[in-house]
């Protein structure tokens, strides 16, 4: 009796990859999702944080994708392996800090290690030719199923018709003429399938799942890396860069000032690992700084933070500023005057 | 039946499901576990992890900025199945 197959499906929470497991499903195969957090994720919540996002949806898609298809769902955090990809990317960074091709063969990677862990036949991505400049091309495809280490054991139900036959065809495990031939950027063949299943709610990330891709992003943390003279980060800072303004005004130091009261509520959870200031004769913003700043320092960073508050045209304002031991002294400053900030100061 | 308390405030989903999920594979069926976080996406993204694994929500609420769900860790291979 043959018993029943098993496959995992990396779920990012977009459409391709909802098809992909669905396409699969369909053919009787048992799947569970995979989610890998890298801590560059769209999917994470960091827009929850701002006021002026609230009424977006705050849903994980990976989470709310396996729950329409009703499959379980493997959240993995691979942040502290992630940053051998970022850092030195065999393939290369895309556009930005994007290194996409070196990121699948990671994620596919973990996924094949998962399957050998777990007893499970194969794996499924919803990956399609040319859907993607860096990572999904024809010539790609072979070298993400041999670097890491899948092989044929990679099947991309929606373009595998395009593909020479895997592992699952060959041994029937699923059926070929029932996978796809997609190819291309057009989304009309997926929006179509999604038709035919009946999925009408599907999220379609504009900028993709990955802060790498975003240009502002890319641009902090290659800020973060040359003041820092090396590669190496940690969840917070990665964290940090998504939210505040960024403003460097010395290679030794920069601000992050929140842009509302949501981001200051959550820079707080930060206040025992920064030197942190507030104004506190007028209402401003909170404001963590990073970096080695001098006495010297403190005071121009506290002009900085003043223009951003009630009291940016008042002759004097009172920032009071919180060491990391939690010891407070409050200083008065000038808000720092002019129409712009140098521009070289805002990252 | 034992009842733990697990705090990811300051965590960004899906860092709290992630801990969630690593804490209860550390429990037994029956235990419950209270999450105590500060990102508001938790009171969507945890029920939908108990639901897809088959844990069940007992209670959520919210005050001052912070957010709680209790849940009851349930059976092996309680959730979702895919088998066709």
């Amino acid at each position: 009796m043959n018993h029943p197959r098993k496959a995992i499906a990396l779920i990012s929470g977009g459409l391709d990859s909802m098809l992909a497991a669905k396409t699969v499903m369909e053919q009787g195969v048992h799947v569970e999702g995979i989610n890998f957090f890298t801590g560059f994720c769209v999917e994470g919540h960091t827009h929850a944080i701002r006021e002026k996002d609230k009424s977006k949806a705050k849903r994980n898609n990976a989470l709310w994708v396996a729950e329409q298809l009703g499959i379980k769902l493997h959240i993995v955090d691979v942040i502290e392996e992630y940053k051998k990809v970022l850092i030195n990317p065999k393939h290369g960074y895309g556009a930005n800090m994007n290194p996409c091709l070196d990121c699948k063969i990671f994620m596919v990677n973990k996924a094949k290690q998962w399957i050998s862990e777990n007893d499970f036949d194969f794996i499924i991505t919803g990956e399609v030719i040319g859907q993607r400049p860096m990572s999904q091309r024809k010539w790609t495809m072979p070298i993400i199923a041999e670097q890491s280490g899948a092989d044929d054991r990679l099947l991309r139900p929606l373009c595998a018709k395009n593909l020479a036959p895997t592992l699952p065809e060959r041994e029937g495990w699923v059926d070929r003429e029932k996978l796809h031939s997609i190819t291309g950027r057009s989304r009309k063949p997926q929006m179509a399938m999604a038709k035919q299943f009946g999925l009408n709610d599907y999220a379609q990330p504009a900028g993709g799942c990955c802060f790498l891709t975003d240009k502002f992003y890319s641009a902090k943390l290659v800020d973060l890396w040359k003041a820092r003279q090396s590669k190496d980060y940690e969840l917070d800072d990665v964290m940090l860069l998504k939210v505040g303004r960024h403003i460097r005004p010395k290679p030794h130091f920069k601000l992050i000032i929140a842009r509302e009261e949501g981001e200051g509520r959550f820079m707080q959870g930060y206040k025992r690992d920064y030197i942190n200031m507030v104004c506190t004769s007028h209402t401003g913003p909170f404001v963590l700084l990073d970096g080695t700043p001098s006495a010297e320092d403190l005071y121009l960073a506290a002009s900085i933070t003043a223009r951003y508050g009630q009291g940016r045209h008042a002759e004097q304002v009172d920032m009071m500023i919180t060491e990391k031991d939690g010891s407070e002294r409050t200083i008065q400053v000038k808000p720092l005057a002019g129409e712009k900030l140098p521009e070289e100061w805002v990252i | 039946m034992t009842r733990e308390v697990l705090n990811v405030r300051c965590l960004l989903c899906p860092l709290p499901v992630i801990r969630t999920q690593d804490k209860v594979k550390q429990l037994q069926p029956g235990d419950q576990l209270e999450v105590i976080c500060t990102d508001p996406g938790v009171m969507q993204d945890i029920p939908a992890w108990c639901r897809i694994n088959g844990h069940k929500v007992l209670e959520t609420n919210s005050a001052d900025h912070e957010y709680v769900v209790v849940l009851e860790v349930g059976g092996l291979d309680k959730g979702l199945t895919s088998h066709g």
